[in-house]
């Protein structure tokens, strides 16, 4: 190690002054991308900047920047500078923390930032055994040995407060790792296992299914190994237009064999076998989903329609169809349905989509319910670097929490005989905020000279 | 009572607390301070019990969300985290002088949320990709964040000034010590980063739970991952270079700056996922 130690590359990466450095070239450059649109078509930079800083750009990356081989460079370096930073410290404070506390030095002791001393009244035994029992009822559990210049009493609370910073840098890397493992580029050139990770898209019109979805990257199509069926999709609006909901009705068949259904909303992915489906967007299609029932016959009937179109039900002898549509652009909510049974007038009436509407004619009583078909859009993701990422986030939480309001604090009590008198020195520190536990170490200090309130 | 009115009331007390510890700092007067201090509790239960009565409201209306989805219920929520924030702390610490630096900003922050042409205060409903508990989470745990930092920011002006009186007997005579100022700075920089933290934490969760992405570089993720880099840079840097005193007095209203914009910048300038400042 202390060879190591004087190689200047390692030195360079076991500098903090190097992480302050890349901190500020991450933080900098990252500015870039936030102006510069990212994954926007070539001609735009054209278009924006001109052909010469266009030219620059993509010599740069710029216009992927984030995945870009400088920023990529940056973010290894600031691993690098992580791990044999913490390396490089890391042993000197494992050693520091198993030391044997109790051989401290008089000048050791002495150095300690916090100091009280005073004279106590009873022999070093009877002293010794009454600090003990204080220490213990105050909530430090101290060791003691018998040195030639007394007995030392050491305690100390919360030692593996200095290891918390260790573990917000162990999280970073976890976090990358995570990150590392889901990329889709890593499995695709690296692993050559394009379909580790991956993330992806598919519109699916109702009542239909797919086992392939295409890839955003690379634009290639992932086969899921089992297939995905829409069964339906509805959206609620509120009031004033604004979208209260998107739902699709899905079945999952592996094998041919439909294995699970569920409702895909924003925010309530499905996931099946390691791939996740998100409800991303919708589309509507210029045709209608029709359910007829003709009561007395307790018959019914149900298919896709197109508008304009006669279609006929033989069974219950009727024709119908649908010769037009109002809605809020390109959502239907009302259509105007031709239905005719042969006798009379045909019936022609508007009628609100996604509920049912009864019609009387001489042949009976139909019911029908006219539904606008969509198709769903869904985001799919597969990504099994999200474990070790949600793992490396809670370590984060954990390791700053502890390195920032938690302190390896020690006190030493040395109980000395001084000819007659019997003197005692308390000395502590705390590996930071130190003025909190200066208040703490003088409640202590009063606490336990008071030798009379003893029972 | 409707919540609008108790909010106008809670931005009074902000307005007449600043007016208040001001007075106490310029004049001298620690009865002014304290005034000041009642006045800002005050303020701060007001705008609770506004909170509370706009989330119902928003169930009475048939939407029933928490209020914070809007720039301006979080600018409403930023000046509670600020005002409460500081508050504490001055409680805390005993240091009756932060609330005319701090109180002051809560009161513009209100003042700005209220009367600004390109803020709407109507209730809105929620588009699907909000409707998530994770928005709690997300939108508190940044604004506690941000409210820290924006204390530690206005206790490194409160630095600044102390270290500009020429004389003990000055204008600064009733702001604390510069170390007991340097410690608190720090202090705040440590809260509000591990705030920041779980704030970028959640967000990603969420992104995840609702895009099948945790991190995609969109303006505000990247903006916030700068915000904490920066303070990422002054707690090594303090740590290893010294930087304290007048230098991490100067960066923590640097870094209100970065914060300012990852807040504002972004939804005014910049686009992306996070166009609540648009609207």
């Amino acid at each position: 190690m202390n060879d190591l130690r004087k190689n200047p590359l390692f030195a360079l990466f076991a500098s903090v002054q190097l992480a302050l450095v890349l901190l500020t070239l991450l933080g900098s450059t990252a500015i870039i991308g936030t102006i510069v649109p990212q994954n926007a078509d070539p001609a735009l930079y054209v278009h924006r900047y001109g052909p010469a800083w266009a030219h620059f750009f993509q010599l740069l990356d710029i216009d992927d920047m984030y995945n870009s081989w400088w920023f990529l460079g940056l973010l290894t370096l600031f691993c690098l500078n992580l791990v044999v930073c913490s390396a490089d410290r890391l042993p000197a404070t494992l050693r520091f923390l198993r030391r044997d506390h109790l051989a401290i030095t008089q000048d050791q002791l002495a150095s300690l930032p916090l100091q009280r001393e005073q004279v106590l009244l009873h022999s070093p035994e009877e002293e010794v055994a009454r600090l003990r029992q204080r220490l213990r009822k105050l909530g430090w559990h101290p060791q003691e040995r018998a040195r030639d210049d007394g007995v030392l009493l050491f305690a100390e609370k919360m030692p593996w407060a200095r290891l918390g910073v260790y573990v917000v840098h162990l999280s970073i890397l976890v976090i990358l790792a995570g990150a590392l493992l889901g990329s889709s580029g890593f499995a695709r050139r690296v692993l050559h296992l394009p379909g580790f990770a991956y993330k992806g898209f598919v519109m699916l019109p109702e009542g239909e299914s797919t086992d392939q979805v295409r890839a955003l990257r690379g634009n290639w199509l992932v086969d899921l190994g089992f297939s995905l069926r829409l069964d339906r999709f509805d959206m609620a609006l509120y009031d004033n237009g604004m979208p209260k909901n998107y739902r699709s009705l899905v079945t999952i068949l592996d094998q041919g064999k439909p294995v699970r259904q569920a409702a895909l909303e924003v925010n309530r992915p499905l996931k099946y076998r390691g791939v996740t489906f998100y409800q991303a967007s919708y589309q509507p299609y210029p045709d209608y989903l029709i359910s007829l029932r003709k009561l007395p016959d307790k018959i019914s009937s149900a298919g896709r329609i197109a508008p304009a179109t006669e279609y006929m039900w033989p069974e219950a002898g009727i024709r119908y169809g649908i010769v037009n549509r109002e809605g809020r652009g390109e959502i239907t909510q009302k259509v105007k349905l031709w239905l005719y049974d042969g006798q009379g007038e045909p019936s022609l009436l508007w009628l609100d989509t996604n509920r049912e509407t009864r019609i009387d004619r001489p042949a009976g009583q139909f019911a029908v319910t006219i539904k606008p078909r969509y198709a769903s859009g869904l985001q799919v993701a597969k990504d099994p670097g999200v474990g070790l990422v949600y793992a490396g986030c809670l370590l984060m939480l954990a390791g700053l929490a502890v390195a920032f309001f938690c302190a390896h604090r020690r006190i030493f009590l040395l109980v000395q005989p001084e000819g007659e008198d019997v003197r005692l020195l308390l000395a502590g520190e705390a590996h930071k905020n130190q003025t909190a536990f200066a208040a703490t170490f003088a409640q202590l200090a009063d606490e336990l000279a008071q030798t009379d309130s003893q029972p | 009572m409707s919540s609008s009115l108790l909010f106008g009331l809670a931005m009074l007390a902000y307005i007449l607390a600043s007016a208040a510890y001001l007075a106490g700092l310029i004049f001298k007067n620690p009865k002014a301070g304290l005034a000041g201090c009642c006045l800002g509790w005050g303020g701060v239960a007001l705008h609770l019990l506004a909170t509370l009565l706009r989330w119902q409201e928003s169930h009475q209306a048939g939407m029933g969300h928490v209020p914070l989805t809007n720039m301006y219920e979080s600018l409403v929520f930023f000046a509670l985290c600020v005002a409460l924030i500081a508050l504490v702390l001055e409680y805390r610490v005993k240091i009756r002088t932060l609330g005319a630096f701090a109180m002051p900003l809560a009161a513009v922050a209100m003042a700005y949320a209220s009367f600004a042409d390109r803020i709407d205060s109507s209730i809105k409903p929620l588009i699907p990709a909000l409707q998530s508990n994770w928005l709690t989470a997300h939108v508190v745990t940044c604004f506690i964040g941000y409210g820290a930092f924006t204390v530690a920011a206005a206790l490194g002006l409160m630095y600044l000034l102390k270290k500009r009186a020429a004389t003990p007997q000055g204008s600064g005579a009733l702001l604390p010590d510069l170390t007991v100022l340097d410690d608190l700075i720090h202090k705040s920089i440590i809260f509000g980063f591990l705030w920041l933290s779980a704030g970028i934490i959640s967000g990603a969760v969420w992104a995840n739970e609702a895009w099948g992405t945790y991190w995609s570089w969109d303006p505000k993720e990247t903006w916030s991952i700068i915000t904490w880099f920066f303070y990422a840079l002054i707690l090594h840097a303090r740590f290893t270079r010294g930087w304290n005193g007048s230098l991490l007095a100067s960066l923590s209203l640097v870094g209100l700056g970065v914060v300012l914009f990852t807040y504002f910048g972004v939804n005014f300038f910049l686009s992306g996922l996070h166009s609540y400042g648009a609207s």
